[in-house]
């Protein structure tokens, strides 16, 4: 279970792995809320992620709600299917944007002004 | 469950502390295997159970010094009895319900993956008035 950080054309980019549960969504939320704060563009890779609750979610929401108060955007990348169902159960698949691979994720933002 | 035949299955004793929450998955996901359960079903119910018992941790206990946590799995004649024991406040039934998704926040989740990924959830008092019991069931051919 590691998180892995790294910018590339101007986003930071998150990589989660393992289980995103209970006992680590606060050092989560404060990886998330940390990139946030350093105001890039945050994309999440979620590929690795074999499992989420509702604790992990709520790290996720919150940096996502963090980053729209800055008006940067946060997104998800490559959402694995286990991850996917409990963001569906959540209806919070429309909510966050959700790209199929990290570089559609990176093409998405080219051209925007800024 | 007057009527009901159990085959009691196994029984986790554990602090309510969220690093023990991993040791929830593992028996869940040995106990439905055990049972029969295919993987789809058996990965909503351990996401469905193990939200019932960090509900426990993070508002049952929270402010106190942990209690511990039972966990009890039976099998019924179509299924799995999950019973999620606390020895917190006793809680008011009527007061647990999930919230409006249509507020997008930061959690408040749990309630509504219980109540979408279980056939039935309802809660109980605990033995001789202390705590609480969450009891589940999951049909093996039950809600997906």
């Amino acid at each position: 279970m590691t998180e892995h950080i790294r910018e590339q054309d101007g986003r930071l980019i998150v990589a989660l792995d393992g289980d995103v549960d209970l006992n680590r969504a606060p050092e989560i939320r404060k990886f998330l809320l940390g990139g946030v704060a350093r105001g890039l563009d945050v994309l999440v890779d979620l590929s690795g992620v074999s499992y989420i609750d509702s604790s992990g979610i709520a790290s996720l929401v919150e940096a996502l709600q963090e980053a729209g108060k800055k008006g940067i955007r946060l997104g998800l990348v490559a959402v694995s299917q286990d991850a996917r169902k409990v963001f569906e159960l959540a209806r919070l698949d429309k909510v966050f944007a959700i790209h199929s691979d990290l570089d559609s994720a990176l093409a998405d933002g080219k051209g925007k002004p800024g | 469950m007057s009527g009901v035949t159990e085959e009691p299955i196994c029984e986790l004793r554990i602090p309510g502390l969220a690093d023990r929450m991993s040791l929830v998955r593992v028996t869940l996901r040995s106990a439905a295997h055990h049972c029969g359960f295919d993987v789809s079903t058996t990965k909503d119910l351990v996401l469905a159970v193990s939200e019932a018992c960090q509900n426990v941790v993070q508002h049952g206990y929270a402010g106190q010094d942990p209690g511990d946590i039972i966990l009890s799995i039976a099998r019924s004649a179509d299924g799995v009895i999950i019973r999620v024991r606390d020895f917190a406040a006793p809680v008011d039934p009527a007061k647990i319900k999930p919230r409006d998704l249509t507020d997008v926040r930061p959690g408040g989740l749990g309630i509504h993956f219980i109540e979408n990924l279980m056939d039935s959830a309802v809660f109980l008092p605990g033995a001789d008035g202390i705590g609480n019991v969450l009891q589940m069931t999951k049909r093996i051919n039950g809600v997906s």
